[in-house]
């Protein structure tokens, strides 16, 4: 059985709708059991395949298994893929001891390409969580992304750079095979890459 | 191998709650499914079509959701197991024949999964279907994990064989869109030859007797439901507070029992068995306690039915002083009693407040210190068609066809991905939005008050598989009636917002085989409308084909047809072609076009590059369909087009 810094241990991956969010969070739950832990996804999504809000909860746990929506301010990691979408999890989930990796590339609401509304600086969302976080580093999730080969693989760099934080204690091959069981063909080959390069990526303290 | 067909029983897999309410089914020997997709319940017959030629059992997407039970009930009259799952708008479809036919039962097993939507967060409503099980007189379950999930399914098959009569499973998001680690139990494999005997006849009529046995049926669940592995306590012997709950409430409960540190004076009793309830079992712990919380979601059926209970003649006397919950305000989040999702936070509140604790310390979010500090306002995230949807050209192009016409025209919306065209990304064109088919009765009635004097033109917007599910009788009264009015059909070859489910004209089937293909244009064409058909990325041929349709006096159908962008994707990939801004070309706010493609078209992949103050591009979400090059007015959008990868 493997050792959790805390159990249950929250993992909130927050992001929008066709990024990838939910598959995430399956590798994730799935290295957990191969490890004979236990894992509980929630998944908030509605109708995010048209661009809404999308966040999971990944809950593991070494014994009894917990429910799929973790309390406000309870979240241990949270994996951000935009940068509007994770300041907003980070104050409903976060604490002072909360973690959090982030893809700083925005994701633009149409009501701020319509002229309406606007996008935060980038600078800005970035002071606030370093401010109240225990630790912030972000990563150039979709430009590595773009460099294994598919733009679209970016959910799959942020895993292995989740994974690299030992954070969670499963073992890289564990989400190695979790990947070889989720995906096939050249979608796998592509998810292996991004994953690989995101684990060796080194996620710098300040964009 | 696909987790649903291992058949190592004691194995523990990570299942969706939908997958493991499939599995259920499979275990109990399923022989029959049919069903309507709608979120949060599609992906269970998603998974029974998945390993439907393992297991031999039949599926299909019906066309709605009567259609989907009534097929399911004739199955179960030839002896068959046989189920039925949709979201809850979709029980109000099969209302009819759910409240006639548990009147006079089923041989077969008959089950009917209903996956409820509290808060609404993928529905128009958060409708609480448990009131149909008391309506309709069927017993009712509840799970409360994934494994339970998949547990009673299994065991409503059987009950339902036990009391010949249908049963109804409730689910909900967080149990059917969530994902947790089940123990996989036996496949059971029942060979049995379907028949229906001389005998054996199935009528609601005469209602006054037959109803009589269907009472008499529920008293006997009732009796089965005392000794239910499914309802069970954990807590002090005598607690201060007992909780009553069902579903996810026991989750919450669970958790915010233990985020306050009062196990030792609050008890669970966990119902999995809410209709009818089982008396004796509640007796011998209401006995126990003084005050008693219900928790449930979303409406307080539990506690109502809990309620009255309390004065039934063997109850009165241990009645609790206190029976908390909705109907008191103890039990209420962020828009009050009764209304939206539970968590473990509102739960937490809810005991605090039934216990009369001072300042319970519960862990804070970074809420209230961070929002002090943001100078900013957060932008809000409101959903969008996809980049390169087919919905937003129709939606284009109904816009500017309602403006050139400047009768102050009408969009009457609908059900679909279309229900969209009510916000933003459809221009906030769409006046209503409420079920499917609606739209269609909708101006039918709109359409005969002339006499009043009533002048506005209307288009009823209503999608492929909503025309199949709900619009034909609506369409046969117009025109029968005489109705007058537009209707657009805007076909995208899927049930998209559900997840791309194959509907009577795409001509796929469940499985993904070949299956008749329904023509929109010939079933409109046999009720003598006139009909006509127009993609809607040839915006000019759209404009001027809607524009004339809506001149004439006469009911009148076009279908804008071009397929989901996203379904194009998923069955082609993408266009080897590369769409690019010529930075010659776009002069940015100099231009005089108001941003057209960013700010007036909206596709959220034209986004602006601020550096260069000129439009840009979103590469990871661009579907690459092209339509922005044809309408940007000074022509600085280009297509590229390259090698496709080998």
């Amino acid at each position: 059985m493997t050792d959790l810094r805390k159990d249950p241990f929250n993992l909130i991956i927050a992001g929008v709708g066709g990024q990838g969010n939910i598959l995430a969070s399956q590798v994730v739950a799935q290295a957990a059991l191969m490890e004979d832990l236990n894992a509980t996804i929630g998944e908030t999504y509605g109708v995010s395949q048209r661009g809404g809000s999308v966040m999971s909860h990944v809950r593991v746990t070494a014994g009894t298994p917990v429910g799929p929506l973790i309390p406000q301010g309870q979240g241990d990691l949270l994996v951000g893929f935009e940068p509007i979408e994770t300041l907003q999890v980070a104050m409903d989930f976060g604490n002072p001891q909360i973690r959090v990796i982030l893809n700083p590339r925005p994701v633009y609401p149409i009501g701020v390409l319509s002229g309406d509304l606007a996008y935060p600086p980038i600078d800005r969302i970035l002071d606030l969580l370093q401010k109240h976080v225990a630790d912030l580093k972000t990563l150039p999730a979709t430009d590595i992304a773009k460099e294994a080969g598919e733009i679209r693989a970016m959910n799959l760099v942020m895993v292995g750079a989740l994974a690299a934080t030992g954070l969670l204690p499963m073992k890289k091959e564990s989400y190695v095979k979790a990947i070889q069981d989720q995906f096939r063909g050249r979608t796998l080959e592509i998810n292996q890459r991004a994953f690989e390069n995101g684990y060796n990526a080194d996620p710098s303290e300040r964009a | 191998m696909d987790p649903l067909e291992i058949d190592e029983p004691g194995r523990k897999v990570l299942l969706m709650g939908n997958e493991a309410i499939a599995r259920g089914a499979i275990e109990a020997g399923l022989h029959f499914c049919a069903a309507y997709p709608g979120s949060p319940s599609s992906e269970i017959m998603a998974a029974l079509s998945r390993v439907a030629p393992h297991f031999g059992h039949y599926t299909e997407w019906s066309t709605n959701e009567k259609v989907a039970l009534e097929g399911a009930c004739g199955a179960a009259y030839t002896g068959l197991r046989a189920m039925a799952t949709m979201k809850q708008n979709g029980v109000n479809v099969a209302a009819d024949i759910l409240t006639a036919m548990a009147l006079a039962g089923n041989p077969g097993g008959l089950v009917l999964v209903v996956c409820d939507d509290p808060g609404g967060i993928s529905s128009t409503n958060e409708v609480d279907t448990r009131n149909y099980a008391r309506l309709a007189d069927v017993p009712l379950l509840e799970p409360s994990t994934f494994q339970e999930a998949k547990d009673m399914v299994r065991w409503a098959f059987s009950l339902s064989e036990e009391l010949e009569l249908l049963c109804m499973v409730r689910s909900v998001t967080r149990i059917s869109h969530a994902r947790g680690v089940v123990e996989l139990g036996t496949i059971e494999k029942l060979e049995r030859t379907p028949v229906m005997k001389p005998e054996q006849r199935y009528g609601s009529l005469p209602p006054c007797p037959n109803h009589a046995e269907v009472k008499a049926k529920l008293r006997r669940a009732g009796e089965i439901f005392e000794t239910s592995p499914f309802n069970r306590y954990a807590g002090p012997e005598e607690p201060e507070l007992l909780v009553v709950t069902c579903g996810t409430g026991w989750w919450y409960s669970t958790e915010a029992i233990q985020m306050l540190g009062v196990a030792d004076r609050v008890g669970v009793l966990k119902l999995g068995t809410t209709w009818p309830l089982p008396e004796r079992l509640l007796k011998r712990h209401l006995e126990m306690a003084s005050s008693v919380l219900v928790i449930e979601e979303s409406d307080p059926v539990l506690e109502y039915n809990l309620k009255a209970l309390l004065y039934n003649e063997d109850l009165q006397a241990v009645a609790p002083s206190r029976v908390l919950g909705k109907v008191t305000g103890t039990v209420q989040g962020v828009y009050g009693p009764g209304v939206g999702e539970m968590n473990p936070n509102v739960v937490a509140d809810a005991i605090s407040r039934a216990l009369e604790l001072e300042a319970p310390s519960l862990p804070k979010s970074l809420k209230s210190s961070m929002q002090s500090e943001i100078d900013f306002e957060l932008p809000k995230r409101e959903v969008a068609f996809c980049p390169g949807c087919p919905h937003r050209a129709s939606y284009w192009v109904m816009k500017n066809v309602l403006r050139l016409d400047g009768r102050d025209g009408l969009l009457i919306g609908d059900i679909g991905c279309y229900t969209l065209g009510f916000g933003r990304t459809g221009y906030y064109m769409s006046r209503t939005m409420h079920c499917m088919g609606s739209a269609i009765g909708f101006c039918s009635g709109m359409g005969k008050l002339e006499r009043f004097g009533f002048s506005q033109p209307t288009i009823a917007v209503v999608g492929d598989s909503t025309f199949f599910h709900a619009c034909l009788p609506g369409l046969v009264n117009a025109r029968y009636n005489s109705s007058s009015f537009l209707c657009v059909v805007l076909d995208n070859s899927a049930t998209a917002m559900t997840g791309f489910q194959p509907h009577p004209g795409t001509g796929k089937n469940a499985l993904g085989e070949e299956a008749p293909k329904l023509s929109i244009e010939s079933l409109c064409a046999g009720m003598d409308i006139p009909v006509q058909v127009v993609d809607p990325f040839d915006v000019p041929a759209a404009t001027q084909i809607l524009y004339r349709a809506l001149q004439k006096e006469e009911l009148q159908v076009v279908v804008m047809r071009h397929k989901c962008a996203v379904l194009q994707g998923r069955e082609e990939g993408l266009p080897a072609r590369r769409v690019w801004v010529d930075a010659e070309k776009c002069v940015g706010e100099q231009c005089g076009c108001n941003c057209f493609c960013s700010a007036a078209f909206g596709c959220p992949a034209l986004i602006w590059d601020e550096q260069k103050g000129i439009a840009a591009i979103d590469e990871v979400i661009c579907s690459r369909c092209g339509l922005c090059t044809e309408l940007c007015p000074g022509d600085a959008i280009r297509i590229t087009e390259e090698e496709p990868r080998p």
